[in-house]
């Protein structure tokens, strides 16, 4: 043990006192490793440090943080980022350190080494520990080199991206030596182009164009700025950068980067726009099988959305504890609730209006006053909010240029769940068959002893529940007020007209293709511009195909 | 046909127009030769309030002419409406001057707080009376055109034509509640000072053109009866009733509807040109799909197909709708979705068709005459 202290002395040579404090201070940090076992030894160690700082001068403070990161002490880092934040204080009466927060008029206290609460003291019972933002810098990066030993994957990648932010070659030098060991290929990665960025801003020329190749196509901010300096003029008209080689490499390699980010874009456009057209089709295809089957148009379709979404916020209410679950229980409830409604709007009012589509229209509309009223007068005309539940919310990052947020994802599955459930339902069973034969014709079916006054309540029905978790899946997206339903409701008219009545798949299509059209347009008309652009295109689509994308064939087709 | 021979046939009518003109006369001299202290006295308030019906009036006028005669239940009528209330008040705005808040003789208030320097091109000749005049009849006229040519053309029918109608007016209200329009935005047109020269706050002004809407709404009247009782009023009956046989017997269904939708929609932006002075303001609000559905009922309460019918109903639903939501707010809308639901159920023919079957009922004998005479 002695040896090792001593084998730095053994060559004579002049040292400067600084350098041998450093020596003496890893020195004792080795000893500190071997000694771990010991831990009282280091902790004083790291305590008498601590408690030196109130008397350490501005001047020698940057050589104490120095020596305060080199002490092996799980509490360094908090010290460290504590002093950084502007937390640590002394107390004037006692010279002990500790970590003090604001609350109320003064400042509560917890000690710096043993973590034990001190209670409340006033401001001016204690002080201070100032650091300027010079030292702030330095703070940051030994807390960054410290935190790249860390065994938490999130805290090492944080390292990293700070060492790239203020690249020293002391850091450099640790991120090479963790690029050995590193096992995550995340911080790897990072590490990677941290050291190919070093090497970009050195004088090696060989060095330099190898880390430009590596860098190509990485879609990291710090990357396509570094790149993109290497391409600047001063006034006069000269690069900054002299070799030539290395710019022409470096504008390839930003070309290469523009054009995937462009390819991130155009997806994260595509996938807004899957999310917003899984959302219409959603809302639509209730819409779409009532009218396909019945030939009536639902006015009061939207609000049986709101209904659908006020359904979730009750079972909310209702089972605070398990928001998490909250959905499976809304899902078949909203279903339900919305499926007896619309039976009733069917059998009360609908039934006696057949053949008459434009009054059913009329009849309709004044449901649908009457329901947001009715919301409005039993929940308050104020919006509601419906909680996500935790595994909803957050967001998949794909890479550094692209996002997905989770619930978006999760809507469009929902989206693409429905509509094959629906697909299975009309496919596959009984009422299927029937609502299919009464769509194809009515006074045939009746004829072939099908009640076809049964199938036309289960239709309304069906589609109303539609209607309902299509509202529970809006209650995750938008705010749940009693105008929830009127929002969507032209735009899911619009999505029946352009797919064709009575096709499911035009309705999925027709959805799918509005919502990623509206999100390609939006950018460069505005969101308002971009719905008048969508609106006037299906007027003049109508003018075209006026029976929709899939128009119905055959006899079917002139009601 | 001359006007005299069509009103001879039309006895409700005649009887419409007569009680039109009483009214007019009575509720203005009440106005404004009784003293303000008679109990007698009508205010102004009242007569601008009966003003804003007869507007209404002449609109639901406007929809019974392509719902009741030709069988388009148009959901976007309230866009030409608010149109020709727009091309009203773009001249009334011109007419305010150096009189705004930022007192810009060249520009608008609105557009000086937008920052714009000079007026856009389709500001240009709305100072003048007569070119906004002759916009609030162009306007609705050219979309009217356009759009129906577009929709009658691909033969677009019934709910379908209804919901391109109500995207049409809803697309119009989302464009104007944007300030890139150069209409005000969200706020609209307001604040407007005089017409012709004659302060807006006058009680005279207020007479004169409530008396300009009631003579409007006769001669909508006369001339939307001369329109159904002429041959091609006929004709756009009988596409109402059978559009593909009046179509093989050889006319061009796709004219007469056109005809009928353009000249309906010049109604109804007449209409709208007279609402906005009497209620100061025009904004976005007027496109949205709400109202022009509103109007629906106020025709299908009266009875449709009649033309007094519609009158009848407008004024009847709003004065329902001032009452309800002076006393009880909250209750209108179940008041005017109950209206939708059980008039479509219940009196299809609404409140005319409900009369003419009693009248019927009571009078069965009395027809059965005439008709041996015949």
């Amino acid at each position: 043990m002695e040896t090792i202290m001593l084998q730095p002395n053994d060559g004579i040579k002049p040292v400067s006192l600084g350098r041998l404090l450093l020596l003496l201070a890893s020195g004792l940090w080795l000893l500190a490793v071997l000694l771990a076992s010991f831990a009282p030894a280091h902790a004083d160690d790291f305590a008498d440090e601590l408690n030196r700082l109130p008397a350490v001068p501005m001047a020698e403070m940057e050589q104490t943080i120095g020596r305060l990161a080199h002490i092996q002490n799980p509490k360094v880092v908090e010290v460290l980022q504590a002093m950084h934040d502007g937390r640590l204080f002394y107390v004037k009466a006692s010279g002990r350190m500790v970590f003090a927060d604001t609350k109320d008029d003064g400042f509560k206290l917890t000690d710096a080494l043993s973590g034990e609460a001190l209670g409340v003291a006033d401001r001016f019972e204690i002080k201070k520990i100032a650091v300027t933002n010079a030292l702030r810098t330095i703070l940051d990066r030994e807390i960054a080199l410290l935190e790249l030993n860390s065994t938490d994957v999130r805290l090492r990648m944080k390292s990293v991206e700070s060492v790239m932010q203020n690249p020293n070659p002391e850091a450099m030098a640790l991120l090479a030596k963790q690029r050995e060991l590193e096992k995550d290929g995340g911080v790897l990665e990072a590490i990677n182009v941290a050291l190919a960025l070093a090497d970009l801003s050195g004088k090696d020329k060989a060095l330099r164009g190898k880390a430009i190749r590596l860098l190509e196509g990485n879609l990291n901010q710090d990357v396509r700025n570094r790149l993109s300096a290497l391409q600047e003029k001063t006034d006069t008209g000269e690069y900054l950068e002299g070799d030539s080689e290395i710019r022409n490499l470096a504008a390839v390699a930003l070309k290469k980067i523009e054009y995937k980010l462009e390819l991130n874009h155009l997806a994260e456009t595509l996938f807004f726009g899957l999310s917003l057209g899984a959302v219409l089709v959603l809302a639509a295809i209730g819409l779409a099988i009532t009218f396909g089957v019945m030939g009536v148009i639902n006015m009061a379709h939207g609000e049986l959305m709101m209904l659908g979404a006020y359904t979730t916020y009750v079972v909310q209410l209702m089972m605070p504890n398990a928001i998490d679950y909250s959905l499976f229980v809304a899902i078949p409830a909203a279903f339900v609730i919305t499926a007896l409604v619309g039976i009733g709007i069917e059998r009360g009012i609908i039934r006696f209006l057949y053949g008459r589509p434009l009054e059913t229209l009329l009849a309709t509309f004044g449901l649908s006053l009457i329901l947001q009223q009715l919301v409005r007068s039993i929940f308050s005309p104020l919006n509601r909010s419906v909680s996500t539940p935790t595994w909803m919310s957050g967001s998949l990052e794909i890479n550094s240029a692209l996002t997905l947020t989770l619930n978006r994802f999760y809507i469009i599955l929902f989206g693409l769940l429905v509509f094959w459930g629906l697909l299975m339902v009309l496919k596959r069973t009984r009422l299927g068959l029937e609502v299919r034969a009464v769509a194809q014709n009515r006074a045939m079916a009746k004829a072939m002893g099908i009640r076809t006054d049964w199938v036309d309540a289960m239709t309304f029905g069906l589609g109303s529940g539609i209607a309902g978790v299509a509202g529970v899946a809006l209650s995750q997206l938008t705010n749940v007020g009693p105008n929830l339903g009127q929002a969507y409701i032209v735009d899911s008219f619009m999505v029946v007209v352009f797919g064709g009545v009575g096709n499911l798949w035009g309705t999925l299509v027709g959805g799918l293709t509005l919502g990623v059209a509206d999100k390609i347009l939006e950018p460069y008309a505005g969101t308002v511009l971009a719905k008048i652009l969508m609106l006037l295109f299906i007027i003049l689509f109508i003018q075209k195909r006026p029976r929709g994308l899939f128009p119905q064939k055959g006899r079917a087709a002139e009601g | 046909m001359d006007i005299a021979n069509l009103l001879a046939q039309d006895r409700v009518g005649k009887l419409f127009l007569m009680v039109l003109a009483l009214m007019a006369i009575a509720i203005s001299a009440l106005n404004l030769l009784v003293p303000d202290s008679s109990a007698m006295h009508l205010s102004t308030f009242t007569v601008t309030v009966v003003g804003k019906y007869l507007t209404y009036a002449l609109l639901a006028l406007a929809v019974d002419l392509v719902w009741g005669y030709c069988g388009i239940l148009s959901l976007g009528h309230g866009a030409f409406f608010a149109l020709g209330g727009y091309a009203m008040g773009m001249y009334m705005m011109r007419q305010i001057g150096d009189r705004g808040v930022y007192g810009n003789a060249l520009l608008p208030d609105f557009m000086v707080f937008l920052n714009w320097k000079e007026l856009p091109w389709y500001w240009q000749g709305f100072d003048q009376f007569w070119f906004a005049s002759l916009m609030v009849v162009l306007v609705p006229a050219s979309l009217a055109c356009l759009f129906g040519w577009l929709a009658f053309r691909s033969r677009v029918t019934g709910v379908y034509l209804s919901i391109i109608t109500q995207a049409l007016t809803y697309a119009l209200m989302l464009a104007f509640f944007r300030n890139e329009m150069g209409f005000g935005g969200n706020n609209g047109l307001t604040d407007f000072k005089e017409i012709l020269g004659c302060n807006l706050q006058k009680d005279g002004t207020r007479v004169a053109i409530f008396l300009l809407t009631a003579l409007f709404l006769g001669l909508g009247y006369i001339s939307s009866r001369f329109v159904v009782e002429s041959k091609m009023g006929r004709v756009v009956t009988a596409i109402r009733d059978a559009e593909s046989r009046t179509r093989f017997i050889g006319y061009k269904v796709e004219h007469f509807k056109l005809w009928v939708f353009v000249f309906s929609a010049v109604l109804a932006g007449i209409a709208g040109a007279l609402y906005v002075p009497q209620v100061g303001i025009i904004n976005p609000s007027e496109f949205s799909p709400l109202n022009s559905l509103e109007l629906i009922i106020w025709v299908a309460v009266g009875g449709r197909g009649t033309l007094y019918g519609a009158v009848l109903g407008a004024i009847l639903v709003n004065y329902a709708k001032t009452v309800f939501t002076g006393i009880l707010p909250e209750v209108w809308l179940f008041a005017l979705g109950g209206l939708f639901v059980s008039v479509t159920l219940f009196m299809p023919d609404g409140l005319v068709g409900m009369a003419r079957k009693l009248a019927s009922v009571r009078g069965r004998g009395l027809k059965l005459n005439q008709r041996s005479k015949l």
